[in-house]
């Protein structure tokens, strides 16, 4: 799809440029004539609102850090300092800290999009790992960004997690020292997760730049999941996809302003405006909801390493897909079968966000006190990650491969443009299709 | 388990360790908190500037007796959607009801010319006057209990406002079958279990909900006079402090929903007009 290049340089000076270093041709071909599917419904706008807050977040931390002093004694009143005395202070705080739940919750849906319309199949497979990459990275840049602050939650998340480590055998307890450049979280921990923070994000720029290169390479995959094949499948990128995607960013920052604006601390803990006391542990040390489900994963298992390897295994897991996924159709429109176990893996993935949030002992149906079961009641939170974390795994390694291989797919369609004159799903043409299938 | 594992957090972490077999805490109760409302709840909500006022004088006359408030200048007190701002005087350290309030409270100083330790009159550029020099010096004074800073109060509770004015009027006396050590009060708002505090011989009777807070009733009906005749009872110093502490938590909440509303309406626009846009734009592809 990338092709030929259709750029004509309209002035002298673009015409020395360009055989000199011919950006102007670059931008033309990837953001301006780059074909792509005619198709493509909302759920493919998330790329372009993870691209703007990829910027928001980079920008906003820029300034942020121009006054941020990261040091135990001073950090956490540094971060209010921002918010009362800095011009616009509570504005680009406020717009940073919501903005890494903004960024998860886009890249969560761009990521579930993938799954369903089977954008990772070849030959996608290098598009995907990249995206695994930028997922892995944000996690670790989100997670040293929420020390930063240096609450209660931001201290003892930090102990909890690189705890972690400590639990491989033999190497654990040395790998643990020198990540926290001491014996505990402290100072030196502090500052390096600073460094650290600052970082990632240019390293998540630079894989997005992979990311997008692979992307342009086969060009979109489509809700009918079956390549371009003529030009009256494609439409230039600008001006269809800019305004359909700039209409869908600018819908995005209304739900983002309602945070920023109206509910600031709604995605946060009260425990994280209590300035770090390493003497006094908070009831309960949650993460920020987006790792909750990985956390439920933690804590399902009754081993500390076992629980280690299966949260990191749970990640490992997207890294494989491209591979466990033996079914050739891509799009899950014609396939009726995996689509069922699609929608209770996404609805399993919010059951793990809850198991989470809530202390395992804790009962999930309230006065119902369950039977007993090995070394946890039945009802209890702990059981229901168990069994939802199960799921997790079984839906990649089990239900994934075997779909492939014994389900009867729907008819594909022909070409892009078919199924746009008679819709899939027995629909009749003209009738009320979902609007959100349509875009 | 979840317990356990801070305890284990805490404890710096062995190998290996078990995550079920961790001891069984007792669930630590609490009511839930009143049902109050304030002039600054919601998107479009605003402080009363006399509450605030009134709130500022029950913070410094009875709480700051105990409680710091490190994060909060004298000057704020005149800024922007302060509570004694007065848009003739646009920098605050110039207003001199903020002046005068500062210069009220004496603060320690160096003095430039000899080293010694001096006191003089608060200006608005300083910071709120601490009670106490240091953690253990606000101990010693409070039975072994630290009385928390006040500046984000309100944010760092579950329960935010509502809590704090629940904790504020809902002290009562103990129970009959309950004993509490000396120097703790009996709260029911304050989570805490009370399993140990119950008296010999009552031990297997269920513990009240609520803890044992380590700070004495802090309000009592005309503790305080308030400047423009308001009664003072214990619910009205109490509703107009939290006030208080809710606008300190964050001075510039009133510039953010003001904010917010301008950004929200240019933002509804936009998208109205992108919109049309997209629509018109792809009128004739079949998609």
């Amino acid at each position: 799809m990338s092709g030929h290049s259709t750029y004509e340089p309209k002035s002298g000076l673009e015409t020395w440029l360009d055989s000199r270093l011919p950006i102007l041709r670059f931008a033309n071909d990837t953001i301006v004539t780059f074909p792509t599917p005619k198709n493509l419904n909302y759920w493919w706008t998330f790329g372009a609102i993870l691209a703007l807050m990829l910027g928001i977040q980079i920008v906003t931390g820029i300034v942020l850090a121009m006054h941020y002093i990261p040091h135990v004694d001073m950090a956490f009143n540094s971060v209010q300092r921002i918010k009362r005395d800095v011009n616009y202070g509570w504005l680009i705080q406020g717009m940073h800290a919501n903005g890494a739940s903004m960024f998860f919750l886009a890249v969560y849906v761009h990521m579930f999009r993938n799954l369903y319309y089977g954008s990772y199949k070849a030959p996608r497979e290098v598009l995907w790992l990249l995206g695994c990459v930028i997922y892995l990275l944000m996690i670790g840049t989100a997670f040293f960004g929420y020390v930063l602050p240096w609450g209660q939650m931001s201290f003892h998340g930090a102990v909890v997690i690189t705890n972690l480590i400590g639990a491989l055998p033999v190497v654990g307890h040395a790998i643990t020292t020198w990540l926290w450049g001491g014996f505990a979280v402290d100072d030196p921990t502090l500052n390096r997760f600073f460094s650290l923070h600052y970082l990632l994000p240019f390293m998540i720029a630079g894989v997005v730049g992979l990311h997008i290169w692979a992307l342009h390479v086969p060009g979109n995959n489509n809700p009918v999941g079956i390549d371009v094949r003529s030009p009256q499948d494609s439409v230039p990128f600008h001006p269809y996809y800019t305004v359909k995607d700039g209409f869908a960013i600018s819908v995005f920052l209304i739900l983002y302003g309602v945070f920023v604006f109206w509910l600031p601390d709604a995605l946060g803990d009260a425990a994280n405006y209590i300035k770090a006391n390493p003497l006094v542990t908070p009831q309960h040390i949650v993460p920020e909801w987006y790792l909750l489900p990985f956390y439920a994963i933690l804590r399902a298992l009754p081993n500390k390493l076992m629980g280690v390897i299966a949260m990191f295994g749970a990640i490992a897991t997207i890294f494989v897909l491209p591979w466990l996924d033996t079914s050739k159709v891509r799009s899950m429109r014609y396939r009726p079968t995996i689509r069922l176990y699609f929608f209770i893996f996404v609805l399993d993935c919010i059951v793990l966000g809850f198991c989470g949030a809530h202390s395992p002992d804790d009962l999930v149906i309230p006065g119902v006190v369950g039977p007993q079961f090995l070394d946890a009641n039945l009802n209890s939170f702990v059981w229901l990650s168990r069994i939802a974390a199960l799921y997790y795994f079984a839906y990649f390694w089990v239900i994934t491969p075997l779909m492939g291989l014994t389900e009867t797919p729907l008819p594909v369609p022909e070409t892009i443009s078919s199924p746009v004159l008679s819709h899939p799903a027995a629909m009749p043409a003209g009738a009320a299709a979902s609007p959100e299938k349509r875009g | 388990m979840l317990r356990k594992s801070l305890a284990l957090a805490a404890l710096g972490l062995a190998l290996g360790l078990s995550w079920a077999a961790g001891p069984a805490f007792a669930a630590s109760t609490q009511e839930e908190p009143k049902d109050v409302h304030w002039s600054f709840e919601g998107p479009f909500g605003k402080f009363d500037k006399e509450q605030v006022q009134r709130g500022y004088k029950v913070y410094r006359e009875v709480c700051s007796a105990c409680h710091s408030m490190d994060l909060m200048y004298y000057r704020n007190l005149g800024q922007k959607g302060g509570p004694f701002f007065d848009p003739k005087y646009q920098n605050p350290n110039e207003n001199p009801v903020v002046k005068s309030l500062a210069h009220d409270i004496q603060v320690k100083d160096i003095d430039q010319d000899t080293g010694d330790v001096i006191s003089r009159p608060a200006t608005p550029a300083d910071k709120f006057l601490a009670p106490f020099p240091n953690e253990p010096a606000a101990r010693a004074s409070n039975g072994g209990a630290l009385p928390p800073d006040l500046s984000v109060i309100t944010r760092a509770r579950e329960g935010g406002p509502a809590y704090i004015y629940s904790l504020l009027t809902g002290f009562k006396g103990p129970p009959s079958d309950m004993s509490l050590p000396a120097g703790k009060y009996y709260d029911p708002y304050f989570p805490g279990d009370l399993t140990s505090s119950m008296k010999p011989g009552m031990a297997g009777h269920k513990p009240p909900v609520g803890g044992a807070i380590g700070m004495p009733p802090p309000l009592a009906d005309g503790k305080v006079t308030f400047d423009d005749g308001k009664p003072s009872t214990v619910n009205e110093e109490a509703y107009d402090v939290v006030a208080f502490l809710e606008w300190a938590a964050e001075p510039k909440a009133e510039e953010r929903k003001q904010f917010g509303l301008g950004a929200m309406i240019y933002l509804l626009i936009f998208s109205g007009l992108l919109y049309a846009s997209y629509k018109k734009l792809w009128k004739n592809i079949e998609h």
